[in-house]
């Protein structure tokens, strides 16, 4: 190393410093000092007390951790597919050079950028059995709407169906990448004499499939951490229909203070959305495609 | 022709979905100006009989709102300055330095943005409460003095951007390193901070878990945390709920339409990472 590359290492050290004091502090620390917590009994008012596995133990015959479970995969099973599939539908639409674009996009993109507490609120008025306008809606199509929130059937279609409301940074992530398709291969089909459906199935979605692949990863990572929606609207309600997982943690730490069985259900979190992103991963390599790789 | 005709189920299919889109808001401007008995009329009224402004008023006095948006903005600001700091640095050390383990550290980097946070929600709520930080601002303010991954990665895609000879340019001249960041990069990047000030700003402003943990005595509430009380106190009278939430949700709606293009463009961009 010269004595000019010795000087930008150290500059470079000092310039990332903020971070890396702050990955100590904030995350690698915290993360190993949750994954000790979790094996012991503690309340914050009295010391800790090192139980072992206990409080793994606890869980596995804990009634509403597999309550809590079973809500969050039906949630994210159902809410991530259909979040996908409709911010793509709606990225398609905008991406056939109408007019009027930007509008549009704005107006799908708008809710994503309100406070989820007010968004709970507006919802849960709309949710309202008797006197909200969606099962107004409902009754003039002659359908007697359901109690909704207050059903233990329909609370989780209730709050699947407001999160498409947010799928506004989806549809823009689906723009930029129809965008990044270049217009060639198209013209290509075109001249091979493809229709739109032969299109869309051999061009777009393979050229798609690495953004496809980036927003399936961050929306199962983000529908294993729903809560500020289930904490206004429902409080986990009814009968623990719409128990969310974090929505329980945070019940066993913050209302009950059990910071150890909370550790230990945070960690189970940790290791529930390691697997699945990397159960995701590895089919990647059978769905995704990369440019780069073909380049070579 | 053909071409044209055949954009009409496209628009069809668009001004259906942005009407459903619009709706929520609009039943919650349209009850927001509702008088109390007008709320529980059926079939609900779009435009309401006569407009209850009074309700925004009446709705932001009974709680504490004024002092709640000072809170939010106290919070917001240095939050704000605590990001663009500390992110536009480690992100031009990571874009612009040479050093060993660069790339094993921006991939730790890249790997924290998956970590869900309730894992470190327990440990950092001790750690504040060590410090005696909880029910003060400083839980909400610090950790941002020390760099947002997201953000960090966001910047340091802008940093690639700039020509490499600008750097070798000033470098002859004299310039250090932190010289080349300060007079040349950072004005390079304005629009770019700008896009992450923005991002930063509408996450701390709608920020409620954080919040909901550390703030305890009602002076210190944020405005999302006050809703969601005012909800609790008021849980029937949903003219004044929805008045609140509008107001709450303003600064971000009016913020965005000012600033869409780069919202947008950070956006797109974080889709488009390797």
């Amino acid at each position: 190393m010269t004595r000019r590359e010795r000087r930008e290492a150290i500059e470079g050290y000092i310039a990332i410093l903020p971070w890396i004091i702050g990955f100590i502090v904030f995350m690698a620390g915290p993360i190993l000092a949750s994954f000790l917590v979790s094996f012991c009994d503690w309340s914050i008012l009295k010391p800790a007390r090192w139980i072992g596995t206990q409080n793994y133990g606890t869980l596995v015959s804990d009634p509403l951790f597999w309550q809590s479970l079973k809500v969050t995969f039906i949630y994210a099973i159902v809410s991530v597919p259909l979040g996908l599939g409709t911010a793509l539908a709606v990225a398609l639409l905008l991406n056939q050079k109408v007019k009027g674009l930007a509008g549009f996009r704005t107006i799908f993109y708008l809710p994503s950028v309100m406070p989820l507490v007010a968004v709970s609120l507006v919802w849960m008025w709309i949710y309202n059995p008797k006197f909200g306008i969606l099962n107004f809606f409902l009754g003039k199509l002659g359908i007697s709407g359901p109690e909704w929130l207050q059903s233990t059937t329909w609370v989780l279609p209730a709050l699947i169906i407001m999160s498409l409301w947010g799928i506004g940074g989806g549809m823009l992530i689906f723009l930029a990448g129809l965008k990044n398709i270049p217009f060639e291969l198209y013209e290509a089909a075109i001249v091979d004499g493809a229709n739109s459906w032969q299109k869309f199935r051999s061009i777009t979605l393979p050229m798609l499939s690495p953004t496809i692949f980036f927003l399936l990863v961050m929306g199962t990572i983000g529908s294993f951490q729903v809560f500020t929606q289930a904490f206004v609207m429902t409080e986990g309600g009814p009968l623990n229909a719409s128990l969310f997982y974090v929505l329980y943690l945070y019940m066993q730490g913050f209302r009950w203070f059990h910071m150890g069985y909370a550790s230990s259900l945070s960690w189970i979190l940790t290791l529930i959305i390691l697997l699945c992103t990397l159960i995701i991963f590895k089919s990647s390599a059978a769905w995704v495609y990369y440019e780069a790789e073909v380049k070579r | 022709m053909r071409r044209k005709l055949n954009k009409f189920p496209i628009y069809g299919l668009l001004v259906m979905g942005s009407a459903l889109f619009l709706v929520p808001l609009l039943w919650m401007i349209s009850t927001s100006l509702k008088a109390e008995g007008a709320i529980f009329v059926f079939p609900p009224q779009w435009i309401p009989k006569s407009l209850h402004w009074e309700n925004y008023k009446t709705a932001l006095t009974i709680l504490p709102f004024a002092t709640f948006f000072k809170n939010t903005c106290i919070i917001t600001f240095f939050s704000l300055v605590g990001t663009l700091f500390s992110s536009s640095l480690v992100a031009f050390g990571f874009a612009r330095l040479r050093f060993p383990g660069r790339r094993v550290l921006f991939m730790v980097l890249l790997g924290t943005m998956m970590i869900p946070y309730p894992v470190t929600l327990i440990p950092m709520y001790i750690l504040f409460n060590r410090l005696g930080w909880v029910d003060t601002f400083l839980p909400l303010i610090v950790p941002s003095f020390f760099g947002s991954a997201f953000f960090i990665f966001l910047l340091r895609q802008y940093y690639l951007s700039i020509p490499l000879e600008l750097d070798d340019a000033a470098r002859i001249d004299g310039c250090g390193s932190f010289q080349i960041f300060y007079r040349i990069h950072l004005p390079l990047i304005k629009p770019a901070l700008i896009t992450v000030a923005i991002l930063n700003f509408m996450g701390t402003w709608n920020d409620f878990l954080g919040p909901l943990i550390y703030l305890q005595s009602q002076e210190h509430y944020t405005l999302a945390l006050g809703l969601n009380i005012f909800k609790g106190m008021y849980s029937t009278d949903w003219n004044l709920l929805m008045a609140a939430s509008l107001v709450i949700l303003a600064p971000t709606v009016i913020l965005f339409f000012f600033a869409q293009k780069r919202i947008i463009g950070g956006i797109a961009l974080t889709g488009l990472k390797q």
